[in-house]
Order: C-alpha cells, then structure tokens, then sequence
C-alpha cells in the first residue's frame, strides 16, 4: 500500500475518542446502529449471543418463519464454493406460533432490537404470518422473504416478477400495524432489480432488503451427481458482493430516497463500509457468521473504525457518499494510509 | 443461552502422521479446560482471507493441561479434501483459529458399569477420552475399533492403555480379526452383560452398532459424523431425523442437539431424507 499518511481522524481517536453518531433511520426503522443478521444465518440470535453481545449491534434479523412447521429439505444441504457457499435448506422452521412463544418471546426479554423475516408459499400465507405477528407484536420490523417458491405459479419465486412482488408485499401491509416497518427481500437473479424495487415501494414496502443469494449448482465429480439434495441452492459469501454492490448502487441511483438494508458477503468492515457508500442504510451479515460468530460485533467495531478514519463523525454521512457530486462540501479525509490503491488513483485523477 | 463455547486463537504444538492420519495438537486455552467427552472443536480454515470460509469440525481425542502453554487438545484429521490438507501442512507455532467446546457430550454413567465402545476408522479418536473417563468412574471398558483396512485404523495403542481389553476388525484382514466391528460387538454382548455401548465412526457404521444394540435391549450413544458449515447451530445444515419422546420423529441439528444421540432414536436408514411423518414435511401437491 501506498500514499501519504495524514491521519486526522486517527489521531482525534487517539486522544479522546469523539463522539461518534452510529445510528442510522432505515426509513421510520431507527436503529442505534447499522449492524444487523442476515436472515437465515443467525437462527433466532440465542446461540450467538453466546459469542457476544446481541443487543449491541443493530438488531437480529431471524430466520425466515412460515405459517406451519416446517422440516426442510434432505441432506445434503450445502458445499463450499470458492469464497462462498451454496445452501438449499428449504426453510426448515417451527412454524411461527412457536416462533412467537419460544424465540420472539426469548428476544423480547433478552431486549435486541428483532427484525422478523417471513416467508409464504402464497401471498395468503406470507398475510397470515403477518396477522399472527400482528397480534403478538414485540418486534421492531419485517423483512419479507419473497424469494421463495409460489405453489400457485408453478414454483416461480414472487421476487422475480414485480406484480408478485408486489402482491405479497401488499398483503403482508394490509395485515400488519401500520406503523410497522416492512422491508421486501430482493433477488438479484432478475433482468432488473431497480423495476422489483420500484414496484414493492409502490406496495407499501418502507425499504428494501438487498440481496438474497443468487441461484447457483454445484456437481460432486466423486458421486458425478449433483452435490445438494435439493440440486441447485442459493449462492452466497464474499463472492457474491460485488453483485450485492451493484444491486445497491442500481437502486439508489434510481430511487434516492429509498431505504436500503444491504447484504451479500460482508466480512469485514470495509466490506460493510462498500455497501454503505453505495447506498446502503443499513448492512446486514449473513454467511460469515459462519465463518466466525462473532462476525457482526467484530464488522461493526471494524465499520467504526473505517469511517473515523475518513473523518466522517456521523454513519448517516457516508451512506451513498459513493454518488457524491465530485465537488462535495463534506469535508473527509482521502489522503490516509488505510484507503486502497485504487481510491487513491482515483482521487489523483479528479485532481 | 451459555453453551460454554468460546473462540480463540490457538498454536499448533505438533503435527504427528500415524496411518492415513494426522494427529493434530494445539493451545486451545479455555476451550481444552471445559471439554468433555464427544465434544467437539470446528476450526477456520486457510486464514483471514482464505476462500474456504466453512469452518471444518474434529472430534477433541484428548485434552492435556501442559505448563506454559495451558489447555491443550489434541484431534485427528483425515486429509482428504482442501481444507483439511492445508490443516495438516501447519507447523509448529502457525495460528489457528479454535470455536469449542461444541456439542453435547456423551452422557457418562452415575455408576461402575460395564461399557462397550465401538470406533471406525478414526471415529475412535473421541473414545479415547470417554475411556479414561469411564475408567475412572470405575467402569469395565470393551473397545473394539475397525476399519476396511489396517491403515485406517486409528488409537490402537492409546486405547489398549485405557481399555480393560481391546479388540481390532478389518474387513480385508490386514490386522485383528478379519470381519466388521458389529460381529465383534455381537460377540461381546451375547457373551457378557454389558449396559452400554458407545461409538463413533461412518453412519453406516453406527446403524449396525445401534440396530444390534437396540436389538438386545442395550442402550447406545452414537456419535455423528454430519456435514457442517457453522457447528454452532445457526447453519440448519446438519439435520438428521431424530425420534423425540413424544414418538415424533424431527430433524435434529448434529451440531447442538449432537453429535452424540441415542442409538435408538435416530432414523438410521432414513438419514439423508425427510422421513414420512417428520415434523413439517412438505405435502407433495401432485
């Protein structure tokens, strides 16, 4: 790494540590800070709250829950792939009035902020999930998994077209507090996904949820079939963040004002940060969790220190500080040994 | 929840080849102190930025408390994929990134029993521990250990010291008794009363421990090799259909709710699917 080392906001670190303003409004969701679970890879937050503390990041996104119990599908239900991994899982889950009694219950009393996921086989489903939740209440959002199949279309997943998209996102509103935040769950195997979000927007959708994984399949060359159960599976890691990235940037760019929870392969901060100046409001951390359980707590303290050092004092300043104007007033620092070859280039070219 | 787990940069102390194995030993502070039989470690793979980012699971054979160094723990690694190939390339001193102990443990007897423990190939490794444990409860401790050939073989001499006798099985004859492990344990408990069996090694394996066991009305503890990606029960990834008290049968997760499970209520010839009257199950719509 090259460059000159100027380091303001290191130093102001150093002595005295100031204040930073961490927290970030997902749209009416007001989060203490921009660090959440992903979906489906962080159970319902009890086992990693043995790694570190769940109620300080910025709140546990469950796994996707559905009407009635669920087991899943066979095994084998994932293989490694490079820096990534695939899964077909099949929303194995208790079905959620055991949700609401055993985990959502457990939540509450332990006081982490609680955005619940919800899945549905049919519009109708994803309504009556939500009318359940409705009446227990005790959570601060939904995420809505709308990349699962539709038994009534075939097997087609609502998020790839935007009138079932949106059909679903409009029953989980009509079912749900009003004041309730609601976030649609996108996916990025769509032609465009600027179209989805505009359409779930439309539905009643606070924000939007980018990415779930992408459709992928691998072959075991030993049994010379396919290496998952369930044949093909969801695609996700480091390897798919540059499309996580994209997706960001495509939506923020078409819908300014649009909140954004972004997601896909972060493993560290600066990942996190990447997202964040694409346009993400908030950043969620799905499969590294597997790699390392502490994953969110250690991101979040890393995502800290990354915007301290370009001299941001507030989070909500870098979100989609990537669009900027090249003339932007906002003082930050470019200069610093931290920042990667190719901003530095980039910053000599603009010069 | 408090399972106890922690994560901790260990060392490696020694790297030992024995067989088609290696036997790994490394600091695991915190971790090596808490462990108890069957438990196990999952450990990262290739470092910070490696592309494997599944973290693989060893069943912990032994842990020792050495001086300086404090907890140790020793596991055996079988090099047969990437992951576990770069492991046993590691030298003395090289990190290595260390979440346990993991899973429940085998539950040991209140008091001196007679106990049979069955290993596969180096499925044997965690009965080395659990035989020093039973042994000091004063327990009577049969080991047989098998495999298809000599060289998978594992814990031949550990176990002699800590058993009260030992037999070997391979299927080609290389060493012990030409056969499988079951036909030795068939022998011991029509032979002798015996109130437990343990084991660990292949499913296959375990089916026949559990099958001949139950058979006999001798309760079993089984220890699974499932396919992981978290080991801490987030993933979903390494179910199996386990029948609960209620006679209902459920996909247990290997990582929490295992690895050791009760021989006889495991679905053995269904692992890999979705039983019929599983928890859940999807209808199929013709």
């Amino acid at each position: 790494m090259t460059g000159s080392v100027i380091v303001t906001g290191m130093s102001q670190a150093a002595s005295g540590e100031p204040t930073f303003d961490f927290s970030t409004n997902v749209g009416s969701l007001e989060l203490n800070t921009p660090i959440l679970t992903a979906s489906g890879c962080a159970a319902a937050g009890r086992e990693l709250d043995n790694y570190f503390d769940i109620t300080a990041i910025g709140g546990i996104v469950t796994k996707s829950i559905m009407l009635a119990p669920r087991s899943g599908r066979a095994t084998p239900r994932m293989a490694e792939t490079p820096s990534g991994m695939l899964n077909s899982i099949g929303l194995q889950g208790p079905g959620v009035e055991s949700f609401i009694e055993n985990d959502l219950a457990w939540l509450q009393q332990r006081g982490a902020r609680t955005i619940v996921s919800i899945a549905g086989g049919s519009a109708e489903e994803f309504g009556k999930v939500a009318a359940k939740l409705r009446i227990a209440g005790g959570f601060d959002a939904i995420e809505v998994n709308i990349s699962c199949p539709n038994v009534e279309d075939r097997g087609q997943v609502f998020a790839c077209r935007a009138d079932t998209a949106a059909n679903v996102i409009q029953t989980v509103r009509r079912n749900s507090d009003g004041r309730i935040p609601i976030f649609a769950k996108l996916s990025p195997d769509v032609t465009d996904i600027v179209e989805i979000a505009a359409s779930v927007a439309q539905a009643g959708a606070t924000g939007v949820s980018v990415i779930n994984t992408l459709l992928g399949m691998v072959i075991n060359t030993s049994s010379m079939r396919p290496a998952l159960a369930g044949v093909t599976g969801g695609l996700s890691g480091p390897a798919i963040r540059p499309v996580a990235v994209r997706c960001i940037w495509q939506i923020r760019n078409a819908l300014p004002d649009l909140p954004i929870i972004g997601m896909g392969g972060v493993r560290s901060g600066h990942d996190a940060l990447e997202m964040v100046l694409a346009g993400a409001n908030a950043v969620s951390v799905g499969t590294s969790i597997f790699n390392d359980p502490s994953a969110p707590m250690r991101i979040q303290n890393e995502l800290e220190h990354e915007l301290r050092i370009r001299g941001f004092t507030k989070f909500s300043q870098a979100v989609s500080h990537a669009h900027r104007e090249i003339d932007s007033t906002l003082q930050i620092n470019t200069a610093i040994d931290d920042l990667d070859p190719t901003d530095e280039n980039w910053d000599f070219i603009s010069e | 929840m408090n399972s106890g787990a922690i994560q901790v940069m260990g060392e490696v102390l020694d790297v030992q080849r024995t067989g088609k194995y290696f036997v790994m030993s490394v600091t695991a502070p915190g971790i090596a102190e808490r462990t108890q039989p069957g438990q196990f470690v999952t450990v990262g793979m290739g470092g910070e930025e490696s592309s494997m980012i599944l973290r693989r699971s060893f069943a912990i054979q032994r842990v020792q408390s050495r001086g300086i160094y404090g907890g140790t723990l020793e596991f055996v690694v079988s090099p047969v994929g990437k992951g576990t190939r770069w492991l046993t390339k590691l030298r003395r001193h090289d990190p290595l990134n260390l979440v346990g102990p993991l899973g429940k443990p085998f539950t040991l007897p209140t008091k001196a029993v007679t106990c049979v423990l069955v290993g596969g190939g180096y499925g044997s490794a965690p009965l080395i521990m659990l035989a020093e444990s039973l042994r000091d409860r004063g327990c009577r401790v049969d080991t047989i250990i098998g495999a298809s050939t000599e060289k998978k073989l594992y814990g031949e001499l550990e176990l002699k010291r800590v058993s009260t006798s030992l037999t070997l099985t391979t299927e080609d004859g290389t060493a012990g008794v030409h056969g499988r492990v079951t036909d030795a344990l068939e022998n011991i408990l029509e032979s002798s009363q015996v109130d437990v069996v343990y084991s660990c090694g292949p499913m296959p394996m375990l089916a026949s421990v559990a099958e001949v066991s139950t058979a006999r009305k001798v309760f079993s503890q089984c220890s699974v090799e499932e396919s992981m990606a978290c080991g801490i029960g987030v993933c979903m990834t390494c179910v199996l259909p386990v029948v609960g008290d209620d006679g209902i049968t459920r996909m247990l997760r290997s990582c929490v709710e295992g690895p050791v499970f009760r021989g006889d209520r495991v679905r053995w010839s269904d692992v890999g699917t979705i039983p019929d009257g599983t928890l859940g199950k999807e209808v199929v719509r013709p």
